[in-house]
């Protein structure tokens, strides 16, 4: 599915804030190829930098960050360096789009659905009056909206969770975008919604041929929907591979401690694995690997030096001193040992 | 049954002040949590999971049927002393530790707000012994009850929700979703902190929550409740095997599971209520197999116990 050379690309990408005078650094040196078609997922904790990292894609991040080094390719321009409204409009909505989180506050009230989709076609592709309506209705019966001319004319609190989440997909798809960012697009649905918003998202990109970026925290979801994962950690990708590669052979000690915390692969009875102690304050500059002070298997030189990226294979690589050939070698967790041995019995 | 700690029988919840409006939330329910074991309440958004949760609790009033604690009725009108037994013994903890906790008190007050209701300390040196155990089981340090929620974290602030409920030495816990507002890494410390706790002062949990992943690993027996009715009730492992009403298998159906394979593969059922056919014969509650409760009619549940006995033949 992928191809050679990327749709987008960031290079080093760093992001700051300005928080009451104090400097945060969200993004610590990130690196991301997007291929074209392809399913990413971006995993990661809270804090971890997922949300911020790809709203810098789009040009909205908050008043008070900003991108500080780094690049971001795409369509053979640098975006990073995006300053006005003017520029980024002519990306976001239109070449890349985003679905929001929870369908319930990412909907205008006072709006007509019909009208909130009408207001991206007129913006980006210059439609009006009845053309926009007519494509309007055309785009909420695709998402899989039953009755879309009857529909188009109600307001969001008509609309089950469901539907509402339905109809954020049609407003990002309306311009028939490259790239679609989705963060967390499930998390406020129930679980038989979810399974039906994925199966959406997942026609939606063969039929309109998309490369979709997912930002979540849930494993299973990841497992159902990507092809390639990227874990997030302080701010840093800090491993990347195929989703088989994540799942059935993690190398990072935090991807293990992550797929080892699951209620789904502890065992009854026993405790589960848990990682101690928080995030680190990325206030402060952080030295070596931000993951040692939480890693009971931690180097001397973890404290001492950032690690570099390490590859296991052409699509897998690891930013963790453990794949340095001197350091010493390391059992994977029960949990990541076993979730292995049943993917090596079903490839038999 | 004798040794069930707490009894719920036909209990009916309405919202709505006139005939019109009226909202059935819980239909008819019945069910019995025994003293030790944790038991799972599991249902989608709008399902009444939580309102049987706050019914037990004494927030939400019954339309009929009762709630037994240890064989006397605590629904309706009761006692004071047994009021205060049940408010003692009967505690909760809530889903979202960032709205559940009072932002201008400090933990110490938070905390022990139980014991100031029920005078449960003689003088002030024994309360704050108490805030200090509470804290300590809970894996929290005694300094930081001078402290306000706001200086802690997600997890720590759910430690402090699950401290407070603690002190007043319960007997049944009720946990609204105790863990879907946190963090993947912190649901493993409060999942674990909850079973430590359990085996340690012999707790009794209803675990109410919609993540069917999350309670298989952490509850004896569940109840799956669909629109106001339990529609299915087992022991979890048997529940997750041999699941009989089609809303419980389009439910198991539907959670992800971190194995990609496993995952790429799978079949999503999806719950047509239409496909009961109650036009001659009503569903009622009835035993399938030992201890495997499930709603359906007659023809439903020969249906069912084929099923089950077919499945127990072929390993």
């Amino acid at each position: 599915m992928a191809s050679t050379t990327p749709l987008l690309s960031v290079r080093d990408l760093v992001i700051k804030f300005n928080l009451r005078g104090q400097v945060l650094t969200a993004i610590r040196g990130a690196s991301l190829d997007l291929y074209e078609g392809e399913t990413l997922a971006i995993v990661g904790e809270s804090g971890s930098g997922k949300s911020v990292f790809t709203k810098s894609f789009l040009g909205m991040l908050d008043q008070n960050g900003w991108v500080d080094s780094g690049s971001i390719m795409f369509e053979g321009k640098d975006i990073a360096g995006y300053k006005s409204q003017d520029e980024w409009r002519r990306i976001r909505g239109k070449k890349i789009s985003m679905v929001f989180q929870d369908p319930m506050t990412a909907l205008n009230p006072l709006r007509t659905i019909g009208k909130q989709i009408e207001e991206v076609l007129e913006l980006h592709q210059g439609l009006s009056g009845k053309h926009a309506t007519l494509a309007a209705i055309d785009i909420l019966s695709k998402v899989g909206i039953p009755d879309a001319q009857t529909r188009h004319k109600q307001y969001p609190h008509e609309f089950s969770g469901g539907m509402r989440q339905r109809v954020v997909i049609a407003i990002a798809m309306a311009c028939k975008p490259k790239i679609l960012i989705c963060d967390e697009p499930t998390t406020a649905l129930d679980v038989t919604i979810q399974a039906q918003i994925l199966d959406l998202i997942r026609a939606l990109q063969s039929d309109f041929g998309f490369t979709t970026i997912y930002i979540t925290h849930d494993l299973g979801v990841v497992a159902n929907v990507a092809d390639r994962v990227a874990v997030m950690y302080a701010g840093q990708i800090i491993e990347q591979g195929t989703v088989e590669e994540l799942f059935y052979d993690p190398r990072h000690p935090y991807s293990w401690a992550l797929l080892s915390s699951l209620p789904q692969l502890g065992i009854k009875h026993e405790a589960l694995y848990a990682i101690k102690g928080t995030p680190p304050n990325l206030f402060n500059p952080v030295q070596g690997d931000a993951f040692a002070p939480r890693n009971p298997n931690a180097l001397n030189i973890d404290f001492l030096l950032e690690p570099p990226d390490f590859s296991v294979s052409p699509t897998h690589t690891v930013r963790s001193w453990l794949l340095d050939g001197r350091a010493p070698r390391l059992e994977p967790p029960p949990a990541i040992k076993a979730l292995k041995a049943k993917y090596e019995r079903s490839e038999q | 049954m004798s040794d069930a700690l707490l009894t719920v029988d036909k209990l009916r919840v309405e919202f709505g002040s006139s005939a019109k409006k009226r909202f059935t939330a819980v239909k008819d329910v019945s069910f019995e949590i025994m003293k030790g074991e944790t038991f799972g309440l599991v249902g989608e958004s709008g399902s009444g999971k939580t309102t049987i949760g706050r019914s037990i609790v004494r927030i939400n009033e019954l339309s009929s049927g009762r709630i037994l604690w240890k064989g006397k009725q605590i629904s309706g009108t009761i006692s004071k002393e047994l009021d205060r037994e049940v408010v003692q013994k009967i505690q909760m903890i809530f889903q979202d530790p960032m709205a559940s906790l009072n932002e201008r008190a400090k933990v110490d007050y938070i905390v022990s707000e139980g014991l100031y209701n029920i005078g449960g300390f003689a003088n002030e040196a024994e309360r704050k012994a108490k805030v200090e155990k509470a804290l300590l089981e809970v894996g929290l340090l005694p300094e930081f009850a001078s402290r306000f929620p706001h200086e802690f974290s997600g997890g720590q602030r759910q430690r402090i929700g699950i401290a407070r409920a603690l002190i007043m030495e319960p007997e049944l816990l009720v946990a609204d979703e105790p863990i879907s507002a946190l963090d993947v890494s912190i649901r493993a410390q409060v999942l674990n902190l909850l079973s430590e706790l359990q085996k340690k002062n012999g707790l009794t949990y209803l675990f109410i929550a919609h993540d069917l992943s999350v309670v298989r690993f952490i509850t004896d027996r569940i109840a799956v409740i669909n629109k106001g009715d339990i529609v299915e009730l087992a022991e979890t492992e048997e529940l997750f095997e041999h699941p009989l009403h089609p809303y419980t298998k389009a439910l198991l159906s539907a959670i992800p599971v971190p194995d990609p394979r496993q995952e790429k593969r799978k079949k999503i059922r999806i719950y047509d209520p239409a496909c009961h056919d109650y036009s001659k014969e009503g569903p009622s509650w009835q035993e399938a197999a030992p201890g495997h409760y499930v709603l359906g009619n007659a023809a439903e549940l020969a249906r069912y116990r084929e099923e089950i006995a077919g499945a127990h033949a072929a390993p």
